[in-house]
């Protein structure tokens, strides 16, 4: 991180500034506000609203991730960004495998609970 | 070939007088941060397999208040910016301000957990707490985890002011107050998650 050199007096470049805290600060009640305005008014049904919602949190993610956390390419920071990459390659692999398999076994048990992945509900 | 001890990687900067330790403490501190990504991540799984395990009891459409989620949003967006403005004031040098925005990020992140409290004690008063179904006891596992974190960061917020006020802005103390924003932005990256996955999806 950038952070790492908090004690030393390049910390300015890395750090953001009001100004990037005040922006990141807008988009993201911005991509807070579209999905829930949308679930709460009803304006859109079903897997559309869903689209909406997942795109606008991960938009978020990253705004955060950029502006509050301050993670980027640069040379400083390719620990940190090889971390996060490959622990979100654990998490896909966690929560894709998880759902994959549970929503196979549920369709063909028939158990009573979860949806077969043929309704289109994978999420 | 020299044997470096624990006191060697984790002394504070002072002590060695670089940047090099407090580089490897806030890696180290990143580390954490991505290994706690991948708990909350098999409680996402969890919650997304029992979603409709709910064993005849109440669903989440049935359960949630988007108005009270959005407020609980609020509060935590609103804590995780003065937490920044905190942090632009340590860069600044001025003790004071690093206090007063901290005192200002504690009291949201405190009406946070409030509402959040208030929420669990209602559902288990209605007779949806967590032994009630498989989707209830990933829910207050899921949400559950995420309110212990934020309450543990609310606690840390409290020693680190009183550091602050006792000791002033040391290059450790701001070593940890670094450590302190980077938990607190963390957190209201899940909680993103939290509010898209558990209750948006929920109400849809």
């Amino acid at each position: 991180m950038a952070h790492a050199h908090a004690t030393t007096a390049d910390h300015e470049a890395g750090h953001g500034s009001l100004g990037s805290y005040l922006t990141g600060f807008g988009l993201a009640v911005v991509l807070t506000l579209i999905p829930f305005v949308l679930v709460m008014t009803g304006a859109l049904t079903g897997p559309s609203t869903l689209v909406v919602i997942f795109a606008a949190a991960i938009v978020q993610i990253l705004v955060h991730l950029h502006y509050f956390l301050h993670l980027d390419s640069s040379s400083g920071q390719r620990w940190n960004m090889l971390a996060f990459l490959f622990t979100l390659t654990v998490i896909v692999l966690l929560v894709g495998g998880s759902i994959w398999i549970m929503y196979n076994l549920a369709g063909r048990t028939m158990i009573d609970q979860g949806r077969p992945p043929s309704t289109g509900e994978m999420m | 070939m020299i044997t470096r001890t624990f006191d060697d990687v984790f002394a504070p900067p002072e002590a060695h007088g670089h940047a090099e330790s407090d580089t490897n403490v806030m890696f180290g501190f990143w580390l954490y941060l991505m290994s706690d990504c991948i708990l909350f991540a098999a409680l996402f799984a969890s919650y997304v397999v029992y979603t409709h395990s709910t064993a005849g009891g109440p669903t989440g459409r049935q359960l949630f208040d988007l108005s009270g989620t959005l407020g609980e949003t609020m509060f935590l967006l609103m804590s995780s910016i003065t937490c920044g403005f905190a942090i632009l004031a340590m860069h600044r040098r001025q003790a004071r301000q690093v206090i007063g925005w901290f005192a200002v990020t504690f009291l949201f992140g405190l009406g946070f957990v409030a509402m959040e409290v208030h929420e669990f004690l209602h559902m288990v008063a209605i007779g949806a707490g967590p032994d009630r179904s498989g989707f209830l006891a990933a829910f207050f596992a899921l949400v559950g985890t995420h309110g212990t974190h934020v309450t543990v960061g609310l606690i840390w917020m409290l020693v680190l002011m009183a550091q602050v006020m006792g000791k002033g802005l040391t290059p450790r103390v701001q070593s940890r107050l670094m450590r302190l924003s980077m938990f607190w932005h963390f957190l209201d990256i899940v909680w993103v998650g939290v509010f898209s996955i558990v209750y948006l999806k929920g109400m849809v």
